[in-house]
């Protein structure tokens, strides 16, 4: 068990090295990221809708498509050159690929989260204050899950062509249940509600994470094999 | 065919089916200690299909792989342990160093010291020079060179090579001759799949020829290629 962890930790360790050597997908993202927040910040009716009222959908729309872009990254790298037949064959449970490959992927999502968040204040004029506390929890129990799922879509479509379409066709209704979460809480938090107001939705999300990182885990290993 | 028993590679009846398609029809070997065997074959043969069998990448879909009294599985990480693997990639990232790639390989394989483990496999692979390059920045034939470093890093019982000496000069053929006997002679054996069995003749102790998923021949390596060539017909170059 403890070789398992050690070797997906060994496996999350090269992929971030191997990104800040690159830092393809990262600089993707964020870039993208930004981008999304102007367009959000600008293409809306002043009259109808407030920043405020937009500002919890916009956040986590943007984390959302920004992770896709880092996901479909994931196993990409792993095909470039058959590199995945060498985790294949190394002598470790297939968990620890997925575990590996989970750990990689969460660091890269919370990197480009934590630099859209500034970005996101200034364009939208929220203050965060007394609600910082709570989004970043929000924002780590909204993530791990729908990365999650991500990591083991990313394996599965990496085979097939069009693998940059597939994903987020098999991803987004996955990704509902969280963002429906961690907008209401963000809404609130935002509001400046107290936490014991989103204690459902944040055990909601709890829940999401515990069931779907095990469901992954457990599927991952007939994903991979041919 | 040999007996199995005290074989350190066993593959019965394999068998691989894509749809209708069948790849590989019944294929059977054994391997000893020391022994290498070279298999030939036209394109689309199953040449690549069997070493991926026998590497444990691909399931057959009737048959069996015994690795020293162990069946390789996919669910059985130790039954990989002592196979070392070229494919016809490098396995190589290309956002990594020649260095960080062998010393990522050695640590997935539990080397106490993965750096050093991939500075003695990059020095006797002659590619000591290049241990910063990323592999993009290396020629075919420098690349194959890393590919056989990265697979050989963990020391491994069973070689499996699959078009092990394209992209190789003939300095670095011989070399890789070399490290096929030097392996052989240490008790490890090899499975080698090549389209130019001249490059590998001197290394083999077994010849095969597989076309259209089964054996056409196989058999312990005659003296001379010529007559082998002669029965293997047109199948095979040499």
């Amino acid at each position: 068990m403890r070789d398992a962890l050690g070797l997906a930790l060994v496996i999350a360790a090269k992929d971030i090295r191997a990104e800040l050597r690159s830092r393809t997908a990262l600089t993707s993202a964020v870039v993208f990221a930004a981008l999304m927040l102007v367009v959000f910040s600008f293409s809306r009716e002043p009259a109808s809708l407030s920043r405020a009222a937009l500002a919890p959908s916009a956040l986590w729309i943007t984390f959302a498509l920004a992770a896709m872009t880092t996901l479909n990254r994931a196993f990409a790298v792993e095909r470039e050159h058959g590199a995945l037949d060498g985790l294949l064959l190394a002598p470790m449970p297939r968990e620890s690929i997925f575990f590996g490959k989970l750990l990689g992927n969460l660091a890269f999502v919370f990197v480009v989260e934590a630099f859209t968040l500034p970005l996101f204040v200034v364009f939208f004029n929220v203050g965060l204050g007394r609600a910082l506390p709570g989004l970043l929890l929000t924002s780590v129990l909204a993530t791990v899950g729908f990365v999650a799922v991500g990591t083991v879509f990313s394996a599965m479509t990496v085979r097939t062509r069009f693998a940059e379409l597939m994903l987020p066709v098999l991803l987004l209704p996955f990704m509902v249940p969280p963002l429906v979460g961690a907008v209401q809480v963000t809404a609130r938090l935002l509001a400046e509600r107290p936490l014991s107001e989103v204690s459902a939705w944040l055990r909601l999300l709890a829940v999401y994470d515990v069931v779907f990182v095990t469901i992954c885990a457990l599927v991952f290993p007939s994903v991979m094999d041919e | 065919m040999r007996p199995s028993e005290g074989a350190l590679l066993t593959a019965a009846g394999l068998e691989r089916r894509f749809g209708a398609h069948r790849v590989l029809a019944g294929v059977d070997l054994t391997l000893g200690a020391g022994e290498t065997l070279v298999i030939a074959g036209p394109n689309g043969a199953g040449k690549t299909t069997l070493v991926r069998i026998l590497a444990g990448l691909t399931r057959a879909t009737a048959g069996t792989v015994t690795l020293l009294g162990r069946a390789v599985r996919p669910g059985d990480p130790e039954s990989r342990r002592p196979i070392g693997f070229v494919s016809h990639e490098s396995l190589l990232y290309d956002d990594l160093s020649l260095h960080d790639n062998l010393a990522f390989a050695a640590r997935l394989h539990g080397a106490p010291d993965p750096g050093a483990a991939a500075a003695a496999a990059l020095e006797s692979a002659g590619l000591a020079g290049r241990a910063a390059s990323s592999p993009r920045a290396l020629s075919r034939g420098m690349l194959q060179r890393a590919a056989i470093a990265r697979a050989l890093i963990h020391r491994p019982a069973l070689l499996l090579l699959d078009e092990p000496f394209t992209g190789l000069d003939a300095p670095a053929a011989r070399a890789l001759r070399g490290t096929l006997e030097a392996h052989a002679a240490g008790g490890g054996a090899a499975v080698v799949v090549t389209h130019h069995l001249r490059e590998a003749w001197s290394a083999a102790t077994q010849v095969a020829l597989l076309r259209e998923g089964r054996w056409a021949l196989h058999e312990d390596r005659p003296g001379a290629l010529d007559p082998f060539l002669a029965r293997a017909g047109a199948l095979v170059d040499a």
